[in-house]
């Protein structure tokens, strides 16, 4: 029966084609703009870490003056200084947990050819890799003694070992940053968590290739790498890092579960209660959200991307309603053909599951041209200076989802006109021929 | 035209009827708000800076060598630039409107006082107002002897002795509302700093549309560290010209430097905006694309109604009706349909807004948006049904005894 409803169902499609046109069209359009921007808010608000994101715990906490504690001020800062980060990893309170600081270096390479460039690293502890489940492809990471040494090793980023040096296993070989020559110790394989939630407040880019290179923070200190970002908020000597008013250092925890964030939090304020009680810290206000939570109190996603989402929602909307009306009017011209067909014997049944075959015939059309106007839409986004556009691509998931919304879209569409149809009464329509 | 007859036949076609409403209100609801949008857009980016943009072009600077005076190498590159035909004048500065290098600190206006405002710190070599097209309107510019180090490799540690600071009109009213600002103190840290000018407006490196983004404020420290940029001043038209010199310049006097973003402020400008740029593109793009959505819409319902209608039509024509009267008719069924849409719409207009508002930085829609999209919804209305209307007002009236 369905191979006659769809042969009916071309056969009127066919007979008025600029309309069926202008359906395929703007169903088209609406789905094509639809997926183009979900594809990209689900690129920007994804889970960067899906296997721990629950137990890994970010604390922050309060450097301004207790008086000041209305307003801006009262919310912890994202950011801690030196003492106050080694405190909290130097009690283990949770499973791993690490401070991290971005700085840029210029890199000397030694392969021919190769001019000196810039790039980011990060300055870290020895638990960051297992924290963060960064996978290595050649080596590993240092250990907290090599660490706490201040040794010349780094880690370094699979992008960074193929263009120094071809892809090779580079485990053993040196590495010259500034003036300095560093052991390279460990070689990462493709690694980039996407949005970089580690370092939103340490600078660099939010989205896109991962960092290059990794080294011991006590390493970076002592040689005298500058954080990028670095607020100082009291008076004091600014130029020793260590002891400086100053914060520039993220902490990640992860916890054994997330059960457990409620006496992670009992620690942070104990903490901040004994800082207190010394005169080191003036607000007793902490934080402690795990990652999710920092990510969208961050705003890591960009309010346009979600307006341009909505109006393209209502896009389709409109586009939806525009085809009901349409495949409505059409619906009521037919009456008479309806009226033959139903005097033949065709039940209401067959009536409806025709209208609807017709209905579905246009989504999928239109889910066609939208999947191209996807891909389209994609290339636009990807020619965008914003840092997330170069992983704007479309995926299965998103591909299926392209043909449900159509489907659907030109089925909700159709509900009407096929029940208008299918409740035409036979006799009236005879009458008049 | 009498009304009543047409409102009694739309009575008996409630369904088509309510979808065109649907699809007017619709339409009518997101226009509206996308349009509003896009005005906040262009708004945004119509942002003054406060310097003479036309005329300054930049490069960045970066001398990784140890151990140099950063400081005297600034003397010797500027001595360099200022020579280069066409160039009025030049400065040392970190900061920039726009160029993103946004060093934020807190004032209070008594030692160890409650924080009044959080301002941006702007720093450069002498000729720096000058350079930049700052006008003062209060005080004078900093005297030779007020110059300190940035201490930029020390934590910026020069804020803690720097003794004269320029700021800008928002962040003076900021700090002494309703009083005069010029020669008093103001406490970025325990030490106070005498406001020795006021210029009218500077917008900080981070851009923005908001009064806060006007609180800057010009110190009388120079830029020490690795990296800084040289702003120079040039006429418009020899902006490209005086780039690539400095460029040259610069590199003869020390070849080994790093030379980033050699740009005018005019690009400068437009890449901080180029996000903002193409949301405007895209907002436009939607708006137009579901005006024209609408107007099909319309277009083919109205074609549909008039062919189901030829009859009726036929039979007004012969018992009278002229081809005016026909016309109006279904210009005038138009009108009233639209009518009903555009005030449902208006109403999911507001409705939209509030929405908005409750969860982005949106302010409330203004009711002319409202009235001139209910505007464009009758003239496009009235656009779409002209075709189909003339169609039926050339049903000619033998159509009435023809058997349907």
């Amino acid at each position: 029966m369905f191979g006659y409803y769809l042969d009916l169902a071309l056969r009127s499609l066919k007979r008025n084609k600029m309309l069926t046109a202008l359906m395929v069209v703007t169903l088209g359009v609406g789905i094509g703009a639809c997926i183009t921007t979900m594809t990209v808010l689900k690129l920007l608000s994804g889970d960067p870490l899906p296997q721990k994101s629950a137990r890994l715990f970010y604390p922050k906490i309060n450097y301004h003056d207790a008086a000041n504690s209305h307003g801006k001020a009262s919310t912890p800062e994202p950011t801690m200084s030196y003492l106050d980060a080694m405190a909290l990893l130097r009690a283990h309170k949770a499973k791993r947990q690490a401070a991290m600081a971005m700085t840029a270096v210029k890199v000397m390479p030694v392969k021919p050819g190769l001019r000196p460039f810039f790039t980011n690293v990060m300055m870290t502890t020895a638990d960051f890799f297992d924290l963060f489940d960064a996978p290595f492809e050649y080596g590993s990471g240092w250990s907290s003694t090599e660490g706490a040494a201040g040794a010349p090793v780094v880690v370094i980023a699979d992008y960074l070992n193929r263009k120094l040096f071809g892809g090779i296993d580079s485990v053993g070989r040196t590495l010259r940053m500034g003036s300095k020559d560093y052991r390279i110790i460990g070689v990462l394989r493709p690694w980039a968590p996407q949005p970089r939630f580690y370092a939103l407040y340490l600078g660099g880019h939010s989205y896109g290739q991962g960092d290059a290179v990794f080294m011991p923070l006590e390493t970076a200190v002592d040689v005298g790498l500058q954080p990028e970002n670095e607020l100082c908020f009291g008076q004091g000597d600014f130029s020793k890092l260590k002891t400086a008013p100053c914060r520039w250092l993220a902490v990640w925890v992860e916890l054994a579960s997330a059960g457990q964030a409620g006496t992670y939090r009992q620690f942070l304020s104990n903490y901040v209660q004994q800082q207190i009680t010394a005169g080191r810290l003036h607000n007793k206000a902490t934080a402690l959200p795990n990652l999710m939570q920092f990510l969208t109190k961050a705003h890591v996603v960009p309010a346009d991307a979600q307006i341009e989402a909505y109006v393209a929602f209502g896009f389709l909307l409109i586009c939806v309603v525009n085809t009901v009306g349409l495949l409505l009017a059409k619906c009521l011209k037919r009456k008479r053909e309806i009226g033959v067909r139903r005097a033949l014997g065709a039940s209401r049944r067959a009536i409806f599951a025709q209208f609807l075959t017709e209905a579905a015939i246009i989504g999928v059309a239109g889910g066609v041209l939208g999947l191209g106007l996807t891909f389209l839409g994609l290339w636009a986004v990807r020619q965008q200076p914003a840092d997330y556009a170069k992983l704007a691509h479309l995926d299965l998931a998103m591909f299926v989802f392209t043909f449900v919304v159509a489907l659907v879209a030109s089925l909700i569409a159709g509900l009407l006109p096929a029940w208008r149809a299918c409740v035409v009464a036979p006799a009236p329509q005879l009458k008049s021929i | 035209m009498p009304i009543r007859p047409i409102l009694s036949s739309l009575r008996r076609h409630k369904l088509i009827v309510t979808l065109l409403a649907l699809l007017v209100a619709f339409t009518c609801a997101i226009v509206c708000n996308v349009a509003f949008m896009i005005r906040q857009h262009v708004a945004d980016m119509g942002v003054p800076s406060g310097v003479a943009e036309s005329q300054l072009v930049m490069i960045e600077s970066v001398n990784l060598k140890p151990g140099v005076n950063h400081i005297a190498q600034h003397r010797v590159d500027l001595a360099a630039l200022r020579a280069i035909p066409g160039v009025t004048s030049a400065a040392a500065v970190d900061a920039l409107p726009f160029n993103g290098n946004n060093w934020s600190t807190t004032a209070s206006i008594t030692p160890n006082g409650q924080n009044v405002a959080q301002l941006s710190v702007f720093n450069g070599t002498p000729g720096e107002l000058q350079t930049l097209g700052l006008k003062l309107v209060a005080g004078r510019d900093f005297r030779a002897d007020e110059y300190v180090p940035k201490h930029a490799t020390a934590n910026n540690g020069g804020l803690q002795h720097v003794p004269a600071v320029i700021v800008t009109r928002a962040l003076a009213e900021r700090l002494f509302p309703g009083k005069q600002a010029l020669g008093r103190l103001i406490y970025p840290y325990s030490n106070g700093v005498r406001i020795v000018g006021i210029v009218n407006g500077l917008l900080q490196p981070g851009g923005g549309n908001g009064p806060d983004n006007n609180f800057s404020a010009l110190f009388s420290m120079l830029p020490d560290g690795m990296s800084v940029t040289y702003v120079l001043r040039t006429s418009p038209h020899d902006r490209a010209q005086v780039l690539q010199l400095a460029r040259k310049a610069l590199l003869k006097v020390d070849p080994d430097r790093v030379l980033l973003h050699p740009q005018t402020f005019t690009q400068l400008r437009a890449r901080h905006f180029s996000r903002t740029r193409t949301m405007i593109d895209l907002l436009l793009a939607a708006a137009f694309g579901l005006l024209f959505v609408a107007a099909l819409g319309i277009t083919g319902l109205a074609n549909f109604w008039v062919q189901q209608r030829t009859r009726s039509i036929g039979i007004r024509r012969a018992v009278g009706a002229t081809r005016g009267d026909i016309l109006h008719y279904f210009q005038t069924e138009n009108f009233l349909i639209v009518t009903g849409g555009v005030v449902l719409g208006v109403i999911l207009a507001v409705g939209l807004n509030l929405l908005l508002m409750q969860h982005y930085e949106v302010p409330r829609l203004p009711l002319w948006y409202l009235v001139v999209g209910a505007v464009a919804l009758w003239v496009l209305g009235q656009l779409a049904v002209l075709a189909p209307a003339l169609r039926a007002s050339h049903v000619p009236p033998v159509v009435a005894v023809r058997s349907a």
